[in-house]
């Protein structure tokens, strides 16, 4: 970051306004960035949601199990923010000659810089029936929509184990829903954690009261009276439902860019290390509809924690003040928890591309667990369960690992 | 500068003790924060924004 008595050199003379597209956590950190570093111009934070930024970690758990409030999640903006909320109106296009963002009901919105925030949505399930009793898990609407649809009584079937799936079915069965079904292709729930960590995040739920049906995928659904009433199993199992959660990973809201010329990959903005996006020079994007070069992945990835949404936002904030030349580089360790009945589960290091994983403590009754990650012989990640100083030491090792790499 | 470390709010993210290693730590159950200075100086000051920062349940914040 520039600063001393001139923090907006170069690029940046000309920067009035600065538009954010997405209302997420990455929004909202970006505009908090803009204004610590200094930047006195207008700030637009267009979001295609009603509600103001809030934090989505609870949505699945405080959220779902009644322990915490819509409200409650809301993120604190401070006054001097001084942040013009365009909220309830999704962006549609850009036009980068133009330097427009375009909204739905037609406005143009100039910018001299822009930052890309709009995150991810969940991911539906191709030719869905047309009945009641589908849900997703992203937005707070979707959690509103989903806690109001399931009582103690509902037999829910969860499709796809990864973090979502599993922190629900945990929250359901907390709430004392008897039947909680959770169904994977995958061996295991939660498979980038790996084997050992999967096996006992099956007994764990297991023991918890929840069913698992792994390595095997929905053929269909079936409805009664325009209302769905099961899950048909590849393996020719038949689950009854009313409610079914389909918990299937994101997909990038960057289809209001086709046409712009910015480059995507895999739908994420293609980002350089500075989380610039490729082939601009006034326009960055931060969390997880963002792909960068991350040092350890050896191609641009994109990696969907709230952490990174957090520290890419500052990142991309700074850096879109800064002289080109002054410009940070985005290098980090990757962080991430869940919270599972009384299991705390952290992870940190790039485990997506660990081809080991290797039990280094455990202790069954707590229970508490360390997990080390490996790639050939070097040491990439760490998992823990309930041993929240263990990774600490793991997070400074990476980092300092990161640092000398670079 | 004081600092208020809201415990109730604290889910012993760890955060706070990689960014301000001398003023946080984890306690011995690993369940919650602890405040190893209670009213740190002003040379610490960038470390505990940095921790407000990080924090993902907002539980620290810096009260002039």
């Amino acid at each position: 970051m520039p600063g001393g008595r001139h923090p907006h050199r170069g690029l940046i003379a000309t920067v009035e306004q600065i538009v954010i597209v997405g209302g997420g956590l990455a929004g909202h950190r970006a505009a908090e960035a803009l204004r610590k570093a200094g930047f006195g111009g207008a700030v637009v934070l267009v979001g295609d949601e009603t509600h103001r930024p809030y934090d989505r970690p609870p949505l699945s758990k405080q959220l779902l199990a009644g322990s915490m409030t819509a409200d409650e999640t809301l993120y604190r903006v401070s006054a001097d923010a001084n942040v013009t909320w365009t909220l309830g109106q999704a962006a549609v296009s850009l036009d980068r000659d133009r330097q427009v963002v375009r909204l739905a009901d037609g406005t143009e919105v100039p910018y001299d810089g822009l930052m890309i925030t709009t995150g991810r949505r969940a991911r539906s399930w191709p030719e869905l029936p047309e009945l009641e009793g589908f849900h997703v898990l992203r937005s707070l609407d979707d959690a509103a929509g989903f806690r109001e649809a399931v009582s103690s009584t509902s037999r829910v079937v969860i499709v796809g184990a990864g973090f979502i799936g599993c922190e629900v079915a945990a929250t359901l069965r907390g709430l004392g829903v008897t039947e909680v079904a959770v169904v994977d292709i995958a061996p295991f729930p939660m498979p980038v954690l790996g084997a050992e960590v999967g096996k006992r995040a099956i007994t764990l739920h297991e023991q918890n009261g929840v069913r698992f049906f792994l390595s095997t995928s929905v053929s269909g659904f079936a409805g009664q009276g325009g209302r769905v009433s099961g899950v048909d199993l590849a393996d020719g199992r038949s689950l009854p439902a009313d409610v079914v959660l389909l918990a299937l990973g994101s997909a990038p809201n960057t289809e209001w860019l086709e046409g712009s010329g910015l480059e995507l990959l895999d739908g994420a903005v293609l980002c350089d290390e500075h989380c610039v996006a490729v082939g601009t020079s006034n326009i960055v994007a931060a969390g997880d509809v963002a792909a960068w070069p991350h040092p350890q992945a050896g191609r641009p990835i994109c990696i969907e924690h709230w952490a990174i949404a957090r520290d890419m936002a500052a990142t991309a904030a700074t850096n879109l003040l800064a002289d080109p030349g002054g410009r940070a580089s985005f290098a980090t360790v990757p962080t991430f928890w869940s919270d599972q009945y009384s299991v705390k589960m952290k992870s940190a290091g790039l485990l997506a591309v660990a081809d080991r994983f290797e039990v280094v403590e455990e202790d069954t009754e707590k229970p508490s667990l360390v997990v080390e990650a490996f790639r050939g012989q070097e040491l990439i990640g760490a998992i823990v369960f309930n041993k929240n100083k263990a990774i600490i030491g793991y997070q400074r090792a990476l980092a300092g690992q990161l640092a000398g790499a670079r | 500068m004081k600092i208020i470390l809201d415990t109730n709010l604290c889910e012993a993210h760890g955060d706070c003790v990689l960014a301000a290693p001398d003023i946080f730590d984890l306690d011995d159950d690993d369940n919650v924060a602890t405040m190893l200075i209670a009213e740190p100086g002003e040379e610490y000051r960038t470390q505990l924004e940095e921790a407000a920062r990080m924090c993902p349940v907002a539980a620290i914040r810096i009260e002039d």
